[in-house]
């Protein structure tokens, strides 16, 4: 087996030296009655690289990947081009085969990572601090309503109709256990999204109010005046950012007065992946910084008084505080992280801007073109790169009979929210700088006969 | 050989030398390279992308454009290349040497993984795209789920946890769900042993139980008959970690599961530590209901630099009812997944939604891999090896280093090691920092806390008997130094890129992000 050094003559050495008959001896805790006595059967032997190879590869091709169709989903994850010195550097072993930095003088290159990871998003998201990544946007998102929670000591949190469903559907399993109060919504296909309604149920027992920027039907509003309205009720706003690349275009939640920033930064820098491995962010201000879940990096100096980086604040977490940790997370997604943060270094401030630029031309040429269809309605003005049309027919089929067309054409809002009459003939589409006037044109005409 | 030589070239032999160098003028030390921070050496203009001129075209920002300045420093890719690659050059890694970090499994990454995982049909795939799009990615998944079930003798498993910790909270939620299906809301105490994973006591709490610590035995066990005069009908279960992270097999495990089905609760197993036993032992057939599996220990995904993980979870008969949405189901006509719109109908205990999307698919791919590669044979293999490795080295340290549970019999896939023994003023923590001198990652320092200044060492099965030599070299070389109170080690390390740091400042006067003002004002 090509992963396993040791010879038959070496393991027979071995046993020698520690004083085994045999490798069986080894294993006397283990009840008789639970030792197996050689490979399970019904399962296969050991296969070359080739067999291997050959046997993923077949897998892999029964899916229709993103770049061979004309692509336009979104809905929580992005497809952008990704530059080749991305990969690259994340299959670095150093960085690639390092563990969690709890030996910092051997780890410096991934802590200041985590540092320049840190400072960037804190920075993209318009926070004062921002940890070292968390799991997943779904998952930090019920990770900041839980540290509403503990710091406001108030249960009920209110999330927007446009928070996309899977967050929804995490927060309300979470707190089916914890005991925490949600109030939820569906989204409705207009042009406004449900500000108005969150500033009215905002009362004294709210911990938080949760909004999506854009939001899951691509809308974008101003949140000052929620945020306002929030803190007036000593409650926090807590704002979920799918689309990071958005922030190279649109206002910084922190600049319009969120409390804590969370987000899936998926779209810089990791691919799509079928929904995972991605990366949580996750910001706040730096009064809320004890309160926060999750890895932090901070930067101090060495015994010879040169600048280093060390985990820091764990008295947070649970392999400190146990029981009485801010959460339970351990591993975090620090190789995800670093891809995206070598693609926003790649990009800066410069490249951000132009690459949100394009997404978001891209997407407002799109949007008009579609809704030249007959039967198509553009219901979203004003967004980034996702828009949401209406469509005269439920739009779940329609997505179906296009996949047969060989055209990916966005998420239906079918797929999202199955229950719902109202929202069965909306349409998800993204447009990013992938996405060619050609890939438009392909999805206008098929739209237009599946339509007809 | 050549007369001519106009360059003045000679080999070289190296005279003289006893000086100590100066500093340098750069700090760096040859291939010790300083790199400072992007935000140090980048700047707003920079940008190593290139771009084409976005066409002209409708604004539907409509007031929400971002005026300020982001402040985000950009690199020249070649900068960007050099930047990143001279940061990963002051990380210790697998790659690099054997890292004997105890309860983490660190073994050698293979490389096919990587391949894999980056087809396109893998990578290059939405979440949400029509199921009958990504038929190949539910069957990848659904192979992964048979083999996982397979080798731990479960009914069924849970694949979308993100990471160990996640998974020991999907698992600790189906004991909840499971419980409160039965209406018995009474049972709200989760027993946890001393020795157990700080996850464990923390998942726990997250999931609205009370915890309680269950004794080990001065054989590094847990207490059987403390846990057993502990249940009632206030106990909801009990996390145990099989094997334990004294390094042990728990032996009475199925004789606990028993007593504690038969009190009404339910086992949780922490499969941390799987990997000594893949393929030798079942967790199913001794009795445990649930137990995650960290795809980035026992089956090689990387751990890179502190995740991703994935932590599928296998459960017993009794907890699949209550397994997480979504999940992969064959059918006659393919794969589907059941999710919040079907389990009505498929899967009405579910307890919920723990992530979003399906799971951490990147590293189902690589396990997959990884497993395909081995096969039953192999994987048996891993444990075998991975256990001879262990016990090589402590019986190859224990004539140095107390080994408090090396008498009573061999250990499992990591041996442990105490500072009883150590003279006065010197500490598990300066062992730790005079291995990294000796050029490898120290073992887990401090953990388990049942052991006073426990070392832990796990080798894993990817070491080579020379390898394995040369480290136990290593080791001997710095407890002897310790045990003989040589003052240089307390000051270790001397050849790293950093000394000691100082952790105190660091949390007393946190400083979490890059702090130089941003420009007032981006450029239009």
């Amino acid at each position: 087996m090509r992963y396993l050094p040791l010879t038959p003559a070496d393991r027979q050495a071995m046993l020698g030296t520690i004083g085994a008959p045999s490798i069986d001896d080894l294993f006397v805790d283990v009840p008789e009655s639970a030792r197996l006595s050689g490979p399970i059967a019904g399962l296969p032997m050991h296969a070359s690289e080739l067999a291997v190879e050959r046997h993923m590869t077949a897998l892999a091709r029964k899916n229709l990947a993103a770049g061979e169709a004309p692509f336009f989903l979104g809905a929580g994850a992005y497809r952008h081009h990704v530059p080749a010195s991305v990969d690259h550097l994340i299959q670095r072993g150093e960085f690639l085969t390092a563990y969690t930095p709890y030996q910092p003088e051997i780890a410096q290159g991934t802590l200041q990572m985590m540092f320049e990871f840190q400072s960037q998003i804190a920075r993209l998201l318009g926070c004062d601090v921002a940890n070292a990544s968390m799991y997943d946007g779904s998952t930090a998102c019920w990770e900041a309503i839980s540290m509403a929670r503990r710091v406001t000591k108030r249960g009920k949190a209110i999330l927007s109709g446009g928070l996309h469903p899977h967050y929804v559907s995490v927060a309300k399993t979470m707190a089916r256990f914890t005991g925490d109060q949600l109030v939820t919504g569906v989204p409705t296909l207009s042009p406004e999204p449900d500000t108005l309604d969150l500033i009215n149920a905002i009362d004294a027992d709210t911990s938080c109010v949760v909004v999506q920027y854009p939001d899951i039907l691509g809308r974008i509003e101003d949140m000052s005046a929620l945020a306002e309205a929030c803190h007036a009720k000593k409650a926090l706003l807590i704002a979920v950012v799918t689309e990071p690349v958005a922030l190279g275009a649109i206002k910084a939640p922190g600049e319009m007065g969120a409390d804590i920033v969370v987000g899936e930064g998926q779209s810089l820098g990791v691919g799509l992946q079928f929904g995972g491995p991605y990366v949580g962010l996750f910001a706040c201000s730096e009064k809320l910084v004890r309160q926060m879940p999750g890895r932090l990096c901070g930067e101090t100096v060495d015994a010879s008084g040169k600048r280093g980086f060390v985990l820091t604040l764990s008295t947070r977490e649970q392999h400190i505080r146990r029981e009485k940790a801010t959460s339970n997370i351990c591993t975090s997604s620090v190789l995800c992280a670093l891809a995206m943060s070598v693609h926003m270094t790649l990009l800066g401030e410069k490249g951000l801007r132009q690459l949100a630029e394009l997404n978001h031309v891209g997407a407002s040429a799109a949007a008009d073109r579609l809704a030249e269809v007959d039967g198509v309605e553009l219901v979203t003005d004003r967004f980034f790169n996702e828009f949401t049309l209406k469509l005269s027919k439920e739009a779940r089929p329609a997505v179906r009979q296009l996949a047969d067309k060989g055209i990916l054409a966005g998420v239906s809002l079918g797929r999202l929210y199955p229950g719902v009459e109202a929202l069965q003939n909306g349409l998800v589409v993204a447009v990013t700088e992938t996405t060619t006037e050609e890939d438009v044109e392909t999805l206008a005409s098929a739209l237009e006969e599946v339509l007809a | 050989m050549s007369t001519i030589n106009p360059s003045g070239w000679r080999p070289t032999t190296p005279s003289g030398g006893s000086e100590t160098a100066e500093g340098t003028f750069t700090g760096n030390r040859a291939l010790m390279l300083e790199e400072a921070l992007i935000f140090e050496i980048g700047s707003t203009d920079t940008t190593g992308v290139d771009f084409g001129e976005a066409p002209a075209g409708k604004s539907r920002l409509a007031g929400m454009e971002r005026s300020k300045a982001i402040g985000l420093p950009g690199l020249s890719e070649p900068e960007t290349v050099r930047h990143y690659t001279r940061l990963s050059r002051q990380n210790y890694a697998i790659d690099l040497g054997l890292f004997p970090l105890g309860s983490c499994t660190m073994k050698h990454n293979p490389r096919l993984n990587e391949r894999m995982a980056r087809l396109p049909g893998f990578a290059d795939i939405h979440p949400l795209q029509p199921v009958d799009t990504v038929q190949g990615a539910l069957e990848a998944i659904d192979q992964l789920a048979h083999w996982l079930t397979t080798l731990t003798g479960m009914q069924a498993v849970a694949m979308s946890p993100k990471a160990g910790a996640h998974g020991e909270l999907c698992g600790v939620l189906a004991i909840r769900a499971a419980l409160d299906a039965k209406g018995e809301t009474a049972r709200r105490i989760m027993l946890v042993p001393e020795s157990a994973h700080g996850t464990n006591p923390a998942t726990a709490a997250f999931a609205g139980f009370a915890v309680e610590d269950i004794p080990a035995t001065p054989e590094g066990r847990v207490d059987v008959a403390a846990l057993k005069a502990r249940l009632g009908p206030d106990i909801a279960g009990v996390m145990i970690t099989n094997p334990n992270t004294c390094g042990l097999f728990e032996p009475d495990l199925k004789d606990i599961s028993d007593a504690v089905h038969a009190a009404g609760g339910y086992v949780y197993c922490d499969g941390a530590n799987f990997n000594a036993i893949v393929g030798r032992v079942r967790p199913g057939d001794l009795g445990v209901d649930a137990m995650h599996i960290n795809l980035h220990k026992t089956f090689s995904t990387p751990h890179g630099g502190g995740g991703p993980g994935s932590g599928p979870v296998v459960l017993s008969a009794a907890l699949a009812p209550y397994a997480p949405l979504p999940f992969v189901e064959k059918t006659a006509d393919g794969y589907r997944l059941v999710e919040e719109e079907n389990a009505e109908e498929h899967h009405a205990g579910t307890f919920g939604r723990m992530t979003a999307f399906h799971g951490q698919m990147g590293m189902f791919t690589r396990a997959l891999t990884y497993i395909l590669s081995h096969g039953a044979d192999g994987l048996r293999q891993v444990a075998e090896d991975s256990v001879l490795n262990a016990n090589y080295v402590l019986r190859a340290m224990e004539d140095v280093l107390d080994a408090p549970f090396a008498k009573t019999g061999p250990c499992m896939h990591e041996a442990i090691f105490s500072d009883k023994g150590l003279p006065e003023g010197f500490s598990t923590l300066d062992i730790a920092k005079g291995l990294i001198d000796e050029g490898y990652h120290p073992m887990t320092v401090y953990f388990p806390l049942v052991v006073h200044g426990a070392m832990l060492v796990e080798p894993t099965e990817t070491e080579s008997k020379a390898a394995l030599d040369q480290f136990i070299g290593a080791f001997r070389n710095v407890a002897t130094k310790a045990k003989q109170g040589e003052a240089a080690l307390k000051s270790a390390p001397h050849f790293a890129p950093r000394r000691r740091l100082d952790e105190t400042l660091a949390a007393r006067k946190p400083l979490l992000a890059y702090k130089d003002a941003a420009p007032a004002e981006a450029a239009e």
